[in-house]
């Protein structure tokens, strides 16, 4: 007898039948090994973002990025030529570690003309060359040209920094976000440069708090509290209208909770403090005044479904950085650095245009206070579910079509991993 | 010449001025977490209604430029912001399922 259900033709997963709809295996999550093929196979490979060109207002501005999944630190800085250039952070002299905070174990940023190691006073120039060496009449067949720091591959799109550690990127980073991505090219990041940025080191594999943004199945569930209480059910789901993959990235796309905007929602359905305020989760009820944020003229690859009403676009671009737009006119921004198998570093960023007055600086807080909230929400399963895995008491999880985005991380991150143990050099298209 | 903390008009609110004035949202989070219901829910009630007040009273002046006073006053704002969902939603100062996860908010605009 045929079970009943969805047919695997008419649904989203079935749209990338390679996936199949079998249950999922979380070892990949769960495995001390596959995380050190995960290293060499996806972090030395894909593109990854490290930071926003806003951080480098200058000629000289530099900051450093540690990265312990690639065991290393780099360098992005903006030369004198104004071009953003990265290096890994260690000086050609010993090994030293050339920049950092309060110790070595510190991220720092500033501004500089030259970086000079603090051991033995090696300077570099902001393009990576080696100008002063102390005693350089004591060394041994010396040319300072033959010790510059060691470049990393380094390209910006639409303002965000992006470096890849292969000797030789298999892709350009146009042709790794590819056409679904970069239909995000033409909004006014630059526009945004009111930040909250928030860190937290969180007790699971960088993929289990990926998963729990990048489905919305949990969100009547875990966040039921978002619904005052006469409207809180159980008992009712969450529909994404909207999925798309490209490549190893994926978009989800909605209409809001529940498919209706939050500002659209009736007074008597919100919390007093979002209706005093003109705030909440999705953002301030009033978009900036800002012509470009105006979803008649936003990118068509911003709500590529066409949806109406549209809330929320959430880029989920592998591996490791995730882009949502609100068409509240405001973004922000998830990273997931791992630093074990069972743990890692995670960042956050809510950007909004300058607030201009008392107002909207008070709306922006409302946003970036109510949603932190909800996201201490989604980090507070991540050890639990960790812990569950780790017993390993199940080998196998089903999947349903709303976590389509969830079976598509998984073996997008499988594929890069046998293709790197197949060859170690090739990069899946 | 005044002792108060914050701007004329806004009396009512200075017995919370001392506690609740806080410029970060790393140290408001750690005096919520350190706040019983009770207190917070005082604070609430006394600041809730003045909210509409205190946005308009602060849209007079330019944002970068607001004198003492009326910092504090949107601090007390902000604070009233990270009282809210402890004493509408959540019913207790940790946010509810929030297991061990504890994110450190390191960078802000000013004001």
């Amino acid at each position: 007898m045929a079970r009943s259900g969805k047919p695997t033709q008419a649904s989203w997963t079935g749209r990338h039948p390679t996936m199949g709809t079998g249950l999922v295996s979380y070892e990949d999550s769960i495995s001390p090994e596959f995380y050190e093929l995960e290293r060499e196979a996806i972090f030395r490979r894909a593109w990854l973002h490290v930071g926003r060109i806003e951080e480098l207002p200058r000629k000289g501005s530099f900051f450093t990025k540690d990265l312990d999944v690639a065991k290393t630190s780099l360098i992005v800085t903006r030369g004198l030529d104004g071009r953003v250039r990265a290096f890994h952070n260690v000086c050609r002299h010993r090994g030293n570690k050339l920049l950092w905070g309060e110790t070595p174990r510190d991220e720092t940023r500033g501004t500089c003309r030259e970086f000079m190691c603090k051991y033995h006073g090696w300077r570099y120039g902001l393009d990576g060359a080696l100008k002063f060496v102390l005693q350089e009449e004591e060394y041994f067949d010396f040319d300072k040209a033959d010790f510059p720091l060691v470049p990393v591959h380094c390209e910006v799109w639409e303002g965000f920094v992006f470096v890849n550690l292969a000797d030789e990127p298999g892709q350009s980073l146009l042709e790794f976000l590819g056409p679904m991505v970069r239909g995000l090219e033409g909004y006014p990041f630059h526009l945004f440069t009111e930040r909250y940025a928030f860190k937290a080191d969180l007790l699971s594999n960088w993929k289990i708090f990926l998963d729990a943004f990048q489905e919305y199945y949990h969100a009547p569930i875990l966040h039921s509290q978002q619904q005052v209480p006469s409207l809180r059910s159980f008992q009712n789901g969450f529909k994404v209208p909207h999925f798309q993959m490209d490549g190893p990235h994926r978009l989800i796309s909605t209409g809001g909770w529940k498919g209706v905007p939050r500002h659209m929602t009736p007074p008597d359905q919100m919390y007093p403090i979002e209706h005093a305020t003109g705030s909440g989760l999705l953002g301030p009820w009033e978009r900036p005044d800002i012509p470009a944020l105006d979803p008649a003229d936003l990118p068509a690859g911003i709500n590529p479904g066409g949806l109406d009403p549209w809330s929320i676009s959430n880029f989920q671009i592998f591996p490791n950085f995730v882009i949502l737009l609100y068409e509240r006119g405001w973004y922000l921004t998830y990273q997931y650095w791992p630093t074990s198998h069972g743990t890692h570093r995670w960042e956050m960023s809510y950007h909004f245009p300058p607030a201009r007055n008392a107002s909207e600086r008070i709306r922006h807080e409302v946003t970036a206070v109510v949603s932190k909230e909800a996201g201490l929400q989604d980090a507070g399963t991540l050890d639990g579910t960790q812990l569950g895995l780790e017993s390993r008491v199940i080998d196998g999880f089903p999947l349903c079509d709303q976590e389509v985005t969830v079976r598509h991380l998984h073996a997008v991150v499988d594929e890069w991993v046998r293709s790197y143990l197949r060859d170690g050099q090739e990069v899946p298209a | 010449m005044s002792s108060s903390m914050l701007p004329d008009g806004f009396a009512d609110c200075e017995p919370f001025a001392a506690k609740w004035c806080i410029p970060t949202e790393a140290a408001r989070y750690a005096e919520r977490l350190n706040s019983t219901m009770a207190e917070m829910q005082l604070f609430y009630d006394a600041m809730f209604p003045r909210v509409p007040g205190a946005m308009a009273h602060l849209d007079r002046f330019p944002l970068h430029e607001l004198p003492e006073r009326e910092l504090n006053l949107l601090h007390l704002v902000y604070s009233l912001i990270m009282v809210s969902l402890p004493v509408e939603v959540w019913k207790q100062p940790r946010v509810i399922d929030s297991g061990t996860a504890y994110f450190d908010r390191h960078l802000e605009p000013a004001p």
